[in-house]
C-alpha cells in the first residue's frame, strides 16, 4: 500500500471514531477506556513480526527478544483488557436482582 | 559471514516486500470489528456482543501475522552456497514459534489473573497500569524495527562504493554502517518509527505517574517545577528535531536519545497535574496510546493498526474533551497543570452548617417521595457503593422514586462511578447523567451527596469569581432537603469553600460514607 492509500484509511477511520465514541453512553466510558486499551494493543503485530523474523546477526537477536517482550506487554493487555471489560458489562443490568 | 547476513537480508526484503492481499483483507476486517466492538458501546444491552466483536477482531489480526511471518529461519546450516545464492530457503523456525506462544501465554496468563482480581474501585489505577504497557510495547516494536527494519519491509540495501568489508561486530548497528552494503531506512519510515517511539515513550511514563497517583502512592497533589513550561517546549522540540534528524543519520544514539527524552518529557507532563484532574489525563493518555499504534500502522502499511490508533486516539481525544467542558476547563490549562486562581475576592458565605446524624437522615428518607443521590469520589474511597445500593433497595421497596445523579467528572475516569453502582447491582436505568436529572432537583424531597464536592458547588453559578465559576454542577440545593456525606470540614479538590454546605436546607452527615451508611440502613424502617 503507498502512503496515500494508508493515510486515506487513517482519515476516514478518524471520522469514523468521532462518530463512534460520541455514540457510546457516558454510563460505559469506563468500559470503554478498557476496552480500548485492549483494541489497541492490535500492535501486537509488529511485536509478532520482530519476534518470527529470523535472527540476522546481534542485531537481530535483539530485536527478536524485544519483539518477545513486546508479545508478552501486549498479551497482557490484550486477555486483561477484554477479560476486565467482559466483567464490567456483566455487571450493567437493567432489573434489580432478587 | 557477512555474506550470509546480507543475502538473508535481501530474502528478508523481497519475501515482505508485499503482504498478501487476503491477509490485508483480513486485516481490514478485525479493523472493522473494532469498529463494531466500540459501536456496541452505544448501550448495555449491545455491549456485550461489541466486547466479543473485539475479540473476534483480535484473533483476525494475530492469526493473520502469525501465518504471513511464519517463523522462519533462512539457511539454518549456515554453510549452503546455493541457498545462500538462491538466498529465499527457508525452513520453519518451530523454536521461535513456540517463544512467541510462551510469550503470549505468560503475557495472557497475568492479564486474565489480573482481571479476574483487580477490585472495581481500583479500575482507574489498572487502566493507567494498562495504557503503560501499550506504550512500552509501542517502544520496544519501534526499537525492533530499527534494529531488524529487513523484517518489517521498511529498508533497502544501498551499495557505498569504497567501503571496507570488515567483519560484524557484536553491535549490529554500527555493523551496518562498516559493511560494505549498507542497509538504509526509509526516511518516511524513519518519522513514523521515532514518533512511534516517541508518543509510546510519553505514554508510558505518562501512565506510571498516574498510576502511582491514582493508587495513592504518590502524592495526588501537583508537583510544580520552576520553569516547567520552557522546559517542556524545548524538550517536545528536540525530540521533534531528532526525529527530523533520525531521516539522515540513523546511529544509535539518535534512536536512543529520542527515547530518553520522550521518557522524561512523559513524566514531566503529568507530574504537575492534581488528583482530580485525573480523568482528563486517564482519556489522554488513551488517546496518545491509540496514536502511538497509529504511528506503528503507517510503518507497518497495516490497516488494523491504523484503524484501531485512529479509533482509540479520537476515543481519547473526545473523553479528555467531555471531561474539561464537565469542569468548564480548556484542555492546555489542564495539561499546564495546577489549577486556576481566582479573579476577585470570593463571594461572602453566610449561615452556618447544620449538623444532622443517622437517625435524622433516616426520618427524611422516611418521609421523603423522591430521592436523587449524587456520588462521589469519596463514595469510591470508602467502598460504599454497596450500602448505597442496599439504601436505594430499601427505599425502592417502600415505593419511593430513587435515581442517581451522575456528574461527568465524578470519580477519577470517566463513567467510574456507573461502574460501581453496577457492580452494587444497582439497575442503571435508574442511574441519570447530569443533563437528564438536573431540572429534577427542584421536585426531588431529599438529594443526598455521597462523598461529592466541586461538582455540587452552587457558587460555580452564582460567583462569577469563584475558580471553578462557569462549570456546569448539579443543582442539589434545589431539592427540598439536601444531605452531604462528607469525611470531615476539608473543601474539595479545588480549595474553594462550597456554600451549598451553609445553606438553610442542608444537612451535614459527618463521617466515613460506608459507616454513617450503615448506620442509616439500621435506622431506616421497613
Amino acid at each position: 500500500m503507498d502512503f496515500i492509500s494508508i493515510l486515506s484509511i487513517f482519515v476516514l477511520a478518524c471520522f469514523v471514531g468521532y462518530y463512534v465514541v460520541w455514540s457510546v453512553t457516558p454510563a460505559l466510558h469506563t468500559p470503554l477506556m478498557a476496552v480500548t486499551n485492549a483494541i489497541s494493543s492490535v500492535s501486537v503485530v509488529g511485536a509478532l513480526i520482530a519476534a518470527a523474523a529470523s535472527g540476522l546477526g546481534a542485531a537481530g537477536g535483539v530485536s527478536k527478544w524485544l519483539g518477545l517482550g513486546a508479545v508478552v506487554l501486549a498479551s497482557v493487555n490484550i486477555f486483561g483488557g477484554f477479560a476486565v471489560t467482559a466483567r464490567m458489562l456483566a455487571m450493567y443490568k437493567k432489573k434489580e436482582k432478587k | 559471514m557477512v555474506l550470509q547476513l546480507l543475502s538473508a537480508g535481501a530474502a528478508g526484503a523481497v519475501e515482505h516486500a508485499a503482504t498478501p492481499s487476503w491477509a490485508m483483507f483480513a486485516y481490514l476486517v478485525s479493523g472493522v470489528l473494532f469498529i463494531l466492538a466500540l459501536r456496541g458501546l452505544s448501550s448495555p444491552a449491545t455491549s456485550r456482543a461489541g466486547n466479543r466483536y473485539g475479540m473476534i477482531g483480535m484473533l483476525i489480526a494475530v492469526a493473520t501475522t502469525l501465518v504471513t511471518h511464519f517463523p522462519a529461519v533462512v539457511n539454518p546450516d549456515g554453510e549452503t552456497p546455493a541457498a545462500i545464492e538462491h538466498g529465499l530457503q527457508t525452513v520453519p523456525d518451530f523454536g521461535s514459534f513456540g517463544m512467541i506462544f510462551a510469550a503470549i501465554a505468560i503475557g495472557g496468563g497475568i492479564g486474565f489473573v489480573i482481571a479476574r482480581r483487580i477490585a472495581m474501585t481500583a479500575m482507574p489505577q489498572l487502566v493507567a497500569a494498562f495504557h503503560s504497557l501499550v506504550g512500552m510495547a509501542a517502544v520496544l516494536v519501534g526499537w525492533a524495527a530499527y534494529l531488524n527494519p529487513q523484517a518489517f519491509g521498511i529498508a533497502e540495501l544501498t551499495e557505498v562504493a569504497g567501503s571496507e568489508v570488515s567483519g560484524l561486530s557484536a553491535d549490529g548497528a554500527s555493523a551496518f554502517a562498516s559493511a560494505a552494503v549498507v542497509l538504509k531506512i526509509h526516511a518516511q519510515s524513519c518519522i513514523e518509527m521515532g514518533l512511534g517511539i516517541a508518543i509510546g515513550a510519553i505514554t508510558f511514563s505518562g501512565s506510571i505517574i498516574a498510576f502511582l497517583k491514582l493508587a495513592g502512592k504518590m502524592s495526588g497533589s501537583p508537583i510544580m517545577l520552576p520553569g516547567r513550561h520552557v522546559i517542556n517546549l524545548g524538550t517536545i522540540i528536540a525530540i521533534l528535531g531528532l526525529v527530523g534528524y533520525f531521516t539522515m543519520d540513523q546511529s544509535l544514539w539518535v534512536i536512543g536519545l529520542i527515547t530518553l527524552l520522550a521518557f522524561i518529557i512523559g513524566f514531566l507532563l503529568i507530574i504537575p497535574i492534581g488528583g482530580a484532574d485525573m480523568p482528563v489525563v486517564v482519556s489522554m493518555l488513551n488517546s496518545y496510546s491509540g496514536w502511538a499504534a497509529a504511528a506503528m500502522g503507517f510503518t507497518l502499511h497495516n490497516s488494523a493498526m491504523i484503524i484501531t490508533g485512529a479509533l482509540v486516539g479520537s476515543s481519547g481525544a473526545i473523553l479528555s474533551y467531555i471531561m474539561c467542558k464537565a469542569m468548564n476547563r480548556s484542555f492546555i490549562s489542564v495539561i499546564l497543570g495546577g489549577f486556576g486562581t481566582t479573579t476577585g475576592p470570593a463571594m461572602e458565605i453566610t449561615g452556618e452548617q447544620v449538623a444532622i446524624d443517622a437517625e435524622g437522615v433516616a426520618a427524611a428518607l422516611n418521609e421523603a417521595d423522591s430521592v436523587i443521590i449524587v456520588p462521589g469520589y469519596g463514595m469510591a474511597v470508602a467502598q460504599a457503593q454497596h450500602a448505597v445500593s442496599e439504601l436505594t433497595r430499601k427505599l425502592r421497596a417502600s415505593g419511593k422514586n430513587v435515581r442517581f445523579a451522575i456528574h461527568p467528572v465524578a470519580g477519577r475516569m470517566p463513567g467510574h462511578m456507573n461502574v460501581l453502582l453496577a457492580e452494587a447491582k444497582v439497575p442503571y436505568d435508574i442511574v441519570m447523567e447530569m443533563d437528564e436529572i438536573n431540572e429534577d432537583f427542584p421536585d426531588a424531597d431529599v438529594a443526598m451527596v455521597i462523598g461529592a464536592n466541586d461538582i455540587v458547588n452552587p457558587s460555580a453559578l452564582e460567583d462569577p469569581a469563584s475558580p471553578i465559576a462557569g462549570m456546569p454542577v448539579l443543582e442539589v440545593w434545589k431539592a427540598k432537603t439536601s444531605i452531604v456525606m462528607k469525611r470531615s470540614m476539608a473543601s474539595g479538590y479545588a480549595g474553594v469553600d462550597n456554600p451549598l454546605f451553609y445553606k438553610e436546607n442542608n444537612r451535614m452527615l459527618f463521617g466515613d460514607a460506608k459507616k454513617m451508611l450503615d448506620e442509616v440502613l439500621g435506622a431506616l424502617k421497613g
